[in-house]
């Protein structure tokens, strides 16, 4: 709605329209929208707009003796982030970037295995059931970062369950905790992310039409063949949502690796957070996340072009939340 | 193909179980009768006792409840107005598309990037006007910032829901523009701004990155605290605050769901 056109009215002059319903002017609608839209929009632009191109700037700066920020166009920056420092080449930057991606990429597998069983179970409960169980997916979806991270320090404490039994199958030493580690950070990272692919993938499950899928039952079609022929493509638009508000969030994870990671599992938002917070080098934490926002935009890009590629359809990525 | 499928019941409910777990050990050992270690010790309230006895807490619980009052009323309003604004307006759609880019930003550029960004900003304003240092100010303000989207965007797609008809009947029947607004299309967004006010409180709460990055120590919120808790060392207390906030942001939840769902 909006743009596509009011009717002009005929010898009332060329910006004289009816909007609706109000004969008015093109000069005065636009006037009176901006009186609303103005604040807003100048606060977005000022503070968020703005800052984030500024964080591309300062990136080209360098960090002084006591932390203060020297501005002075150099590309130390971007050299330390592909390995170059003054102690020569070491991959360890580059690594922990490729590290975010896998991580974020495992992160979303796992979440789309367990979501389409677990949304599937719920869309073929009775619908008295359904509401149950829609609660119970919904209120993990508002549960704090920070409480279910450290839960997890509890639950994989050497004196539970779990930590025994890995102790008495050998896999860690006795009376050694399960974190920190991998399983920790993927514990961590599924059970936040869950939440945020179920919903999105729920909205689409809610509405397949089953009786495609009988059809292709009937037509002895393999579980694969169902699956890729009948359940993806009813599913798809669901499916691509959850993936981006899935990856794009756990690529930029901090949290979860901060309380149930060691050095190992370290982020590039660990990285990101320790010189902002500890290092006080502002100028490569912004060179960090100007590679952070890079990764983010072309995981999108990516995004886009598959789903172009693929039968999807809408005019923007955020199309199934409205 | 509504037939039993145990193998995806039993996915399911794993699902859940890894969803639910942290909270459920949270809520068993924020009862526990022990200060050291998690071994089982006798049930108990006192570590709930404690809570409302500890300032701190006290004091993160109402920065908690200010912050995201004080910054849901500004988004909400703003986000309405931005809302109103571009898409009731005859804006080009090139315009349409830069505006679109715009509030779509807080919803696609990630947390922590938003978070670095607004201190920038706020070490910026710093040097021309004493109210952005770091604090409550600062905090509300970057609370805002990355509210005002996802109200706008409720109140838009209630807004496009509705159509054009009652607008041009008001106007047919000679509703001055203020009546018009006050009286026709404020009454009919109602909803969408409800459900995006509250769903601008309940982002606000439950917010810890932008906050962490933009929080002074007198502007210490829940989620920051118990941040802190889990650095310095975890004690019983912790439990039982994290529980309260867990079952506090459960209960609206519940009630919403069971207005809305029609079964």
């Amino acid at each position: 709605m909006g743009h596509d056109g009011a009717p002009k009215i005929p010898g009332q002059g060329p910006r004289t329209v009816v909007w609706l319903g109000e004969l008015t002017t093109y000069w005065r609608l636009r006037l009176r929208s901006l009186a609303m839209a103005g604040p807003p929009l100048l606060w977005l632009t000022l503070l968020l707009a703005v800052p984030c191109l500024l964080l591309g700037c300062l990136a080209f700066a360098s960090r002084g003796q006591y932390g203060e920020i020297v501005f002075q166009a150099t590309a130390v920056n971007l050299k330390r982030l592909i390995g170059y420092t003054t102690f020569g080449w070491s991959p360890a930057f580059l690594y922990i970037m490729a590290r975010s991606l896998w991580v974020a990429l495992v992160t979303t597998v796992l979440c789309v295995a367990l979501a389409y069983p677990l949304t599937f179970h719920i869309a073929t409960r009775p619908p008295k059931k359904r509401v149950y169980w829609l609660i119970l997916l919904i209120i993990p979806f508002w549960t704090n970062v920070v409480i279910r991270a450290y839960a997890w320090l509890l639950i994989l404490g050497p004196q539970m369950p779990p930590a025994k039994i890995a102790a008495v199958l050998g896999l860690i030493g006795d009376g050694a905790s399960l974190y920190p580690g991998p399983l920790a950070v993927y514990l961590g990272m599924v059970s936040t992310f869950l939440p945020f692919m179920a919903l999105p993938l729920y909205a689409s499950v809610e509405r397949i039409n089953w009786e495609i899928l009988e059809a292709a039952k009937d037509l002895y079609g393999s579980r694969y063949m169902i699956f890729m022929q009948a359940v993806l493509p009813q599913t798809k638009p669901g499916l691509y949502v959850g993936i981006i508000v899935t990856f794009v969030p756990s690529m930029a994870m901090f949290v979860v690796t901060d309380i149930l990671g060691g050095a190992k599992t370290m982020l590039i938002g660990n990285l990101i957070q320790q010189q902002f917070a500890q290092a006080r080098d502002w100028p490569f934490g912004a060179a960090l996340s100007a590679a952070l926002m890079l990764l983010t935009l072309m995981s999108l890009a990516v995004f886009r072009w598959r789903r172009r590629d693929g039968n999807g359809g809408g005019s923007s990525i955020f199309g199934g939340f409205d | 193909m509504k037939q039993k499928r145990p193998l995806v019941a039993l996915i399911a409910v794993f699902g859940m179980v890894l969803m639910y777990a942290p909270s459920v050990a949270v809520a068993v050992f924020s009862v526990n009768d022990a200060i050291y270690g998690l071994a089982w010790r006798g049930f108990t309230l006192k570590w709930y006792k404690f809570l409302f006895q500890n300032e701190y807490i006290i004091n993160a619980a109402i920065n908690t409840l200010i912050l995201a009052t004080v910054s849901t009323i500004a988004s909400t309003i703003l986000g309405t107005a931005l809302a109103i604004g571009l898409y009731r307006a005859p804006w080009s759609p090139g315009l349409h598309r830069l505006f679109d880019l715009v509030i779509n930003l807080p919803v696609v550029v990630p947390d922590i990037i938003m978070a670095v960004a607004l201190a920038l900003a706020f070490n910026a304003l710093r040097m021309v006007c004493s109210i952005f240092d770091i604090g409550m100010v600062t905090l509300i303000v970057s609370h805002v910032t990355f509210q005002i989207s996802f109200v706008t965007l409720v109140v838009k797609s209630r807004l496009e829901s509705l159509g054009h008809d009652t607008d041009e009947a008001a106007r047919d029947l000679y509703a001055s523009t203020f009546f018009h607004f006050r009286r026709v299309t404020l009454p009919l967004i109602r909803p969408g701004i409800i459900a995006g006010g509250m769903l601008a409180f309940t982002l606000s709460l439950d917010d810890f990155i932008i906050s962490f990055f933009n929080h002074g120590p007198e502007s210490v919120t829940l989620p920051i605290y118990v941040y802190a808790a889990v650095k310095r060392g975890i004690t019983p207390e912790i439990h039982a605050l994290s529980t309260v906030m867990l079952v506090l942001t459960a209960i609206p939840i519940i009630i919403a769901e069971r207005l809305t769902r029609k079964f």
